[in-house]
């Protein structure tokens, strides 16, 4: 192209025409499938003429509630990539035995697992719970938003950039190929020198400052903002699951970001902290690693712990059942957490005395959990359960989730683990708790506040279908995985030579397929629920008898979420006003003041993800004006003093005259 | 609730479930707290470093030490560079609290140029290092040292940027809420560098050269 090779270099960096994967089949026919759709899907949007109203009201949006919506779409928008991902594995492994190499070269296999589980960790469940967390907590707390939205609408952007960057490993380069936590050295520069890691780090890096802002925000916003009446121990559980959470995320996020900052060093500068020679030492990432990849998975699951919490109270109609217990249950897991990181390496030769005691602090951590689990049963016990969708989701889960937790302990035990270390026993295992706990609890969270949402319910035929498939799919694919980890069988391989294995691979394989149906009755109850969303409405704003202050709004709620601030008595405030006779004050309003929407956290994340791509591909040039360009944005951005308004006392009293009229209708009809 | 006899919920019934006369809450009610947690995350990525530099800071691969490399009157003087940096900030603020625009830009500009003064030490020092041999790719030690250090380097450039930009507003808009509020931040944020730095000379430097 370029008759100067140099000239090249300096413009483009290490990008070049062969980056592009066109000589990859597959790739080329997912690129035109993603192609086409998202022609489809932007060709609809300017036909339409909806780009205005999705900048304004969406893109820019600093309401908790649309921010926790966006987070729920991009949630469900990279589970089919990573599940895509999940069952070109299952295939590929389901049919490479017997001398079969399969469908999946070597190097696009590794990406692909690489892939599945960075993306169903941080670009899935992570957006899931966070989702729920935005839009859930602050109408629980009784407050109008967050304690920072303009940084609520950037943390979710930089979410996005950083799921883009994956995305477009896809396309331009590759992704990383060691494993979804790339221990060095294989991640170090000698061993991968092309731009699959440096997508990974950066990928992370940009999502990372999103999860960690969003954290601190959330602390802030339980602590600061909770309405009158609502002490501590007057949080609902999924409150407290969530400040736990965050708390957790503001706790260990910094040291993801410090390690990978680390390895960039090793790879963009030729520093020694993780090499073979010159002193490093290997270890100290997976040390480091796992200090935040410990409380990650409690940052995934305490949430949705959460969730059922609230779900079990309110389909079983009683006070949930220890709530005092519940609460400590999450505070101990909290700090536990913290405790247990050497047990993801307990072969690296610690010696005895120290995995003893991580293997031993693992062990404890049943104990909490285990409380949580009855806390749950004993709710039920002599409750009029509802056996809605959301409460489906939850017996699934706890049936699911205890077989997980016992093979956990059972890896906990650091003799037996050295025999199932990096086995299929232990994907069966995390996948076990993740699917059994994460994906279960965030489908009953999604179709427990869906209505509260939208404004109308999901459609439980295509919802009990999804629910079926799920759980009967989970225990296809995963059952056998058990099976061949104690028959020792390793992870992340491609091919087999033991043919006798086929069998529980084409039995996973046809898990897989169950799950994948699963997704679609998802995707087809999504649809047929919007088709018949008329005939769903709810109207009260409370259609599960709830009893948490989220469903005293309307649904949805207004932008201003209580025209009053509600001051609470009791645990379950909304009940308790429901039992004392509460009326709605329809007289006295006054204006609210609310922040106003801004293109600054788009921007921001838009620019991090310019000068991301251009570190990744060593366009040094583009990186160094992208990151003048981001710091001048956001001090830019700082010059504006006037980030917020009045929503004027007319339009308030209109807003809650509709409702009015709505709660009549639901009383008439 | 459970054990609520009918009068009491008769009584009860009196219950307000609302704030009928709610106070307009000021802005940033919470931006104190929340950057309070914005900097012990930031602790924690110097917790990283200096747990790396614990582990690999003996790592020299047959290269310098620190005995070879540190000299300690040059830290000792940037030391105070930065200390005394703080103090002025300090100033600056009793300035801020009594509502004294130009003598709290003034403290402003001489916290500035203690903070310039440090990264200039700063710098020189590892121009000097790197122009004996002992760079960051020698070895692991230093690999470590140069990252823990130049972290804090960077915050301290990102303060000075940050305190430009509030220089800039103080003078267009004057002290008001928000810029106060932006000033305490930043004071919160200059004196927690204050504070790892002292982390720095006692772990890096002053037990460097007894090692």
């Amino acid at each position: 192209m370029f008759e100067n090779f140099d000239l090249q270099k300096a413009i483009f960096g290490r990008l070049t025409l062969e980056s592009i994967p066109y000589h990859e089949p597959i790739l080329v026919m997912t690129f035109i499938g993603v192609a086409i759709g998202g022609a489809v899907v932007l060709g609809a949007i300017t036909y339409f003429k909806l780009w205005g109203y999705l900048w304004r009201e969406w893109f820019t949006s600093v309401d908790h509630k649309r921010i926790g919506a966006m987070y729920i779409i991009l949630g469900l928008v990279m589970l089919l990539r990573g599940f895509a991902d999940a069952i070109m594995m299952r295939a590929q492994q389901a049919i490479a035995f017997n001398g079969n190499e399969g469908y999946l070269p070597a190097h696009h296999f590794d990406q692909i697992f690489t892939a599945h589980g960075v993306i169903m960790i941080f670009f899935v469940a992570m957006p899931l719970v966070t989702g729920l967390m935005n839009f859930v907590v602050p109408l629980q707390i009784g407050a109008r938003d967050v304690a920072f939205p303009f940084l609520n609408n950037f943390s979710f952007w930089m979410t996005v950039a950083g799921a883009m960057l994956v995305m477009a490993s896809l396309f331009v380069g590759e992704f990383a190929r060691t494993g979804w936590l790339a221990y060095p050295p294989l991640s170090d520069y000698a061993y991968s020198p092309d731009v699959g890691v440096d997508y990974y780090i950066w990928a992370l890096q940009v999502a990372g400052v999103g999860t960690l802002l969003s954290g601190v925000n959330l602390i802030a916003t339980i602590v600061k903002m909770r309405c009158p009446g609502m002490t501590m121990m007057r949080m609902p559980v999924f409150t407290w699951t969530a400040l736990c959470t965050n708390i957790l995320i503001v706790a260990a996020f910094p040291v993801l970001t410090g390690v990978l900052a680390l390895l960039s060093m090793d790879r963009y500068v030729g520093t020694n902290f993780f090499t073979n020679d010159f002193g490093g030492n290997p270890m100290m990432y997976v040390n480091l690693i796992w200090i935040w990849g410990h409380p990650e998975v409690y940052i995934l699951v305490l949430p949705v712990f959460g969730v059922f919490s609230e779900v079990t109270a309110t389909f079983s109609g009683k006070k949930l059942f220890g709530y005092t217990s519940m609460v400590y249950a999450t505070v101990v897991i909290t700090i536990l957490s913290y405790l247990v990181w050497l047990h993801h390496f307990f072969t690296m030769g610690s010696g005895a005395s120290v995995n003893s005691f991580f293997g031993i602090t693992t062990m404890i951590i049943s104990i909490p959990t285990g409380a949580k689990m009855f806390n749950w049963l004993f709710t039920m016990y002599r409750g009029r359960i509802r056996f809605e969708l959301p409460m489906m989701w939850t017996l699934a889960f706890m049936l699911t989730f205890v077989i997980g937790g016992m093979t956990g302990v059972l890896l906990a035990v650091p003799p037996a683990d050295f025999v199932l270390h990096n086995s299929l026993f232990l994907i069966a295992h995390f996948h076990n708790v993740i699917i059994g706990g994460v994906v279960f609890g965030s489908f009953a969270g999604i179709s427990y506040w869906f209505p509260k949402v939208t404004g109308f319910k999901l459609d439980p035929f295509w919802g009990k279908m999804s629910f079926w498939f799920w759980v009967i799919g989970f225990y296809f694919a995963f059952m056998p995985l058990y099976a061949l980890g104690l028959m020792g069988v390793t992870r992340r391989l491609r091919v087999f030579d033991d043919p006798s294995l086929q069998i529980w691979f084409i039995i996973a394989a046809f898990g897989a397929f169950l799950i994948a149906l699963g997704i679609g009755s998802f995707l087809v109850q999504l649809a047929v629920s919007i088709k018949n969303r008329e005939k769903l409405r709810d109207l009260t704003g409370d259609p599960w008898n709830g009893r948490t202050l989220e469903w005293s709004t309307s649904s949805p709620p207004p932008v201003y979420n209580f025209a009053f601030t509600p001051v609470v008595y009791d645990n379950d405030a909304w009940w308790d006003m429901k039992q004392h006779g509460y009326k709605r004050p329809m007289e006295g309003f006054k204006p609210i003041h609310m922040p106003s929407n801004t293109g600054a956290g788009i921007i921001l994340a838009g620019l991090s993800a310019v000068t991301a791509f251009a570190l990744i591909w060593y366009i040094w040039w583009l990186a160094a004006l992208g990151f003048v360009a981001l710091i001048g944005t956001a001090i830019g951005h700082t010059f504006n003093y006037h980030r917020s308004f009045n929503i004027p006392r007319e339009q308030i009293f209109e807003t809650e005259r509709e409702r009015s009229q709505e709660l009549l209708q639901a009383a008439g009809a | 609730m459970t054990t609520m006899t009918a009068e009491a919920v008769k009584t009860e019934d009196k219950r307000l479930f609302y704030v009928a006369d709610e106070h307009e809450h000021g802005e940033g009610g919470s931006t104190l707290l929340g950057f309070w947690l914005y900097l012990m995350s930031d602790c924690l990525v110097f917790a990283v470093l200096f747990a790396t530099y614990g582990v690999l800071g003996g790592s020299y691969a047959a290269g310098p030490s620190p005995r070879d490399l540190f000299d300690l009157p040059l830290v000792a003087v940037n030391t105070s560079m930065l200390l005394f940096s703080s103090i002025t900030y300090g100033f600056a603020v009793l300035e801020m609290q009594k509502n004294r625009a130009n003598t709290m830009l003034l403290w402003l500009f001489v916290t500035m140029l203690f903070g310039g003064a440090f990264l200039g030490i700063e710098l020189s020092e590892f121009a000097h290092m790197i122009h004996e041999g002992a760079t960051p790719q020698r070895s692991a030690f230093l690999s470590s040292f140069f990252t823990l250090v130049g972290t804090h380097g960077l915050h301290v450039t990102f303060g000075i940027i940050w305190m430009i930009t509030l220089v800039i507003q103080v003078w267009k808009f004057g002290l008001n809420e928000a810029n106060k509020r932006r000033l305490l931040c930043l004071s919160m944020f200059w004196h927690f560098l204050d504070v790892v730095w002292i982390g720095v000379f006692t772990f890096v430097y002053l037990m460097g050269v007894l090692r």
